[in-house]
């Protein structure tokens, strides 16, 4: 509080302090009144998620992906068309792609991979730890808690396919020339344009494998063993991709939480097409809509015993 | 089975300490239990884990928890902080229903459950930051100062910054009790404090305990230490085997049972007839000297300046001996009473008395 407010500020200032100094002094009863805030605790979740080791270690790993595959194509003679991952010919004429190509190549397995080990810790690594009974005695309130866990996951499925797309748009630029982009509808596109498409693919991305969080989260409630959820998670990832290959279960592919995840070329097209992202972005919430009923009704009848 | 010291205006409210009525308003606001719990019952497949638990914790006691490892306290704590459902029972903690009005008791409760849990990878001082960020009620502006106080408490300020990994088992369990004392609470439970702690760490515990309770807390300490319970609380209960086997106020469960007389005497023979006299078994034993040690198991009642009624489960004093009454007919047989003692039976023996002797691990 600074002189220059003069005394007509500085009562209802004053007054004010007065009133959260009782507000403090009574917290057991008065606390009861005040209005629930979650910040704090989502706050302490992304701090604790993201200044993590293993996370940074992740993204890290995630970033390296395209950074390994542009400086194997700039040391390498030339690329064969049509062999290796998609695009990847391309990226000695346009670096922008050696974004498109890290996506591609991280899709089924690598970001998987990411979000399992994410979303299988949401609980049970509390649970492992003991810190879970902690945080519930705080109280946390199971809800909340289970909430501010998934709202974690969600912010580390966005920073993910975001670290792909990032480092690959910062290694091609560096390596490689940068100039109009051809979509696969064959119109031109400048480079800015086209890093807003590299930026809405890292969206599609998130969006795709938020199902898969909410089935990370369920497994999570259902042990004390934080390795066993992640496993579990990166496990089913694996299992939905392999039976969308298997055409004798064509009825299922549309149910299958993977079934979209490659669907993003709609995003590379003039105009843009968003229909697949309109697909994805609903099964992607009926997956979150069931596990996440299924981890409510886990979470909040579970005996916390660890 | 009837708690001795249940309800307002009996000998266990007398026997807390006193409370100033001005430093906690709030904390009288009601007349019920600190902890009440009514047939509580907790079955994990086909054992019963905790069975049948009528617990009444005073408010403004210091209640020691007893029983040996693996009786049911740790689950009983557990559903009296909402972490385990109960299979059959209440459980009502100051005054309002759990786990039903939980998000109204935790913020008043400050509890170490079953040894400290920390994330490694933090700093203690970044650790209570975390759990005060889960509590919802918990005032951000004044967590830091908060935190530093609870660290203050506990003798972990120049530690405030290292990491939990590198914490010995101790620290641990200070930065735990710090952890309870993030804000100002009305009921304290305290399961096992002085785990792994160091002589002065447990004399520091002792002498929280007793700030904590003057300050108006109630404070719920189970352990299996007998000695520390007998130090700081005014109050017992003792599980053994899922059950609780007796409760009331720590001179009460004392008393009951049986004290151990003492006699020396060369008049061996004359005095061992009249003991007998009295109904006692006694022995006699010769170590060294001319003079006979003769002891005996002597039932307490009307001769010990005990203005409490009988504790609970226990028959009422009758058969008691008055020790000056064995005096006077000793003397008044020419037995040379050269030593007498009566010695009240430790909380010790009253703990082995109800949980048994031996390793073995309730079942």
């Amino acid at each position: 509080m600074s002189h220059s407010d003069g005394p007509a500020v500085q009562e209802p200032r004053a007054q004010q302090a007065e009133m959260q100094r009782l507000t403090v002094q009574n917290s057991p009863v008065a606390g009861t009144t005040r209005r629930p805030s979650s910040v704090s605790l989502l706050g302490s979740e992304l701090k604790q998620l993201f200044r993590r080791r293993r996370t940074q270690a992740m993204l890290l790993a995630l970033a390296a992906i395209p950074v390994v595959i542009a400086v194997v194509v700039r040391v390498s003679s030339a690329v064969p068309p049509g062999r290796g991952p998609a695009f990847l010919d391309r990226i000695s004429q346009n670096g922008l792609f050696v974004a498109v190509t890290a996506m591609l190549v991280s899709v089924p397995l690598f970001l998987p991979l990411t979000i399992g080990v994410v979303a299988g810790d949401t609980i049970a690594g509390e649970a492992g730890l003991g810190t879970l009974r902690y945080l519930l005695v705080a109280p946390a309130g199971r809800v909340r808690l289970l909430l501010v866990k998934y709202a974690g996951a969600a912010v580390f499925c966005i920073s993910a396919p975001l670290a792909v797309a990032l480092a690959g748009a910062g290694i091609g630029w560096a390596l490689f020339p940068v100039g109009p982009v051809a979509l696969l509808s064959g119109d031109l596109v400048e480079p800015d344009e086209a890093l807003v498409r590299m930026l809405l693919i890292a969206a599609y991305q998130a969006v795709s494998l938020l199902g898969l969080s909410a089935i990370g989260l369920f497994l999570s409630t259902l042990t004390d063993v934080p390795v066993g959820a992640m496993a579990a998670t990166i496990v089913l990832s694996v299992v939905s991709q392999v039976l969308d290959q298997l055409p004798q279960l064509e009825w299922l592919h549309p149910w299958l939480f993977t079934h979209y995840w490659f669907g993003f070329a709609d995003l590379l097209r003039q105009p843009i097409g968003w229909d697949s992202f309109g697909d994805n972005a609903l099964l992607q919430a009926g997956y979150i809509a069931v596990f996440g009923a299924l981890a409510y009704g886990r979470f909040v009848s579970k005996d916390v015993l660890s | 089975m009837t708690a001795a010291g249940r309800g307002p205006g009996s000998a266990t409210d007398a026997a807390a300490p006193a409370v100033p009525e001005t430093s906690a308003p709030a904390f009288r606001a009601t007349g019920s239990p600190a902890i009440e719990t009514k047939g509580l019952s907790k079955r994990f497949g086909h054992q019963m884990a905790v069975n049948s638990v009528d617990l009444a914790v005073p408010r403004g006691s210091v209640f020691g928890f007893l029983g040996p490892n693996g009786s049911g306290k740790t689950t009983t704590i557990r559903m009296m902080l909402g972490l385990a459902a109960p299979t059959a029972g209440e459980v009502r903690v100051l005054g309002l229903d759990m786990p039903r009005q939980l998000d109204e008791v935790l913020p008043r409760v400050g509890a170490l459950v079953e040894g400290p849990a920390f994330y490694p990878f933090l700093s203690g001082a970044a650790n209570l930051h975390r759990f005060d960020a889960a509590d919802r009620h918990a005032v951000p502006s004044t967590r830091r100062a908060r935190v530093a106080e609870a660290l203050e408490r506990v003798g972990l300020s120049h530690a405030a910054r290292k990491k939990v990994r590198a914490y010995s088992l101790g620290m641990k369990q200070r930065l735990g009790i710090a952890n309870a004392l993030l804000a100002r609470r009305e009921l304290l439970v305290l399961d096992e404090p002085t785990n792994g702690l160091d002589p002065q760490g447990t004399r520091e515990v002792r002498h929280l305990v007793r700030s904590l309770a003057a300050d108006g807390a109630t404070v719920f300490v189970s352990s299996h230490l007998l000695a520390e319970v007998e130090q700081i609380c005014t109050h017992a209960a003792i599980m053994s085997a899922g059950r609780l086997v007796a409760q009331g106020p720590l001179a009460e469960l004392r008393q009951a049972g049986t004290a151990q007389l003492r006699l020396l005497t060369p008049d061996a023979g004359t005095a061992a007839g009249v003991l007998a006299r009295f109904g006692l078994s006694p022995v006699v034993g010769h170590p060294d000297g001319a003079d006979a040690v003769i002891t005996s198991s002597l039932p307490v009642g009307a001769g010990f300046p005990a203005d409490h009624p009988a504790p609970v489960g226990e028959p009422s004093a009758n058969g008691s001996v008055a020790p000056e009454a064995i005096v006077a007919a000793l003397v008044a047989d020419g037995v040379r009473v050269r030593g007498f003692t009566v010695e009240r039976g430790s909380l010790e023996d009253r703990f082995v008395a109800l949980t048994g002797e031996g390793f073995d691990v309730a079942q």
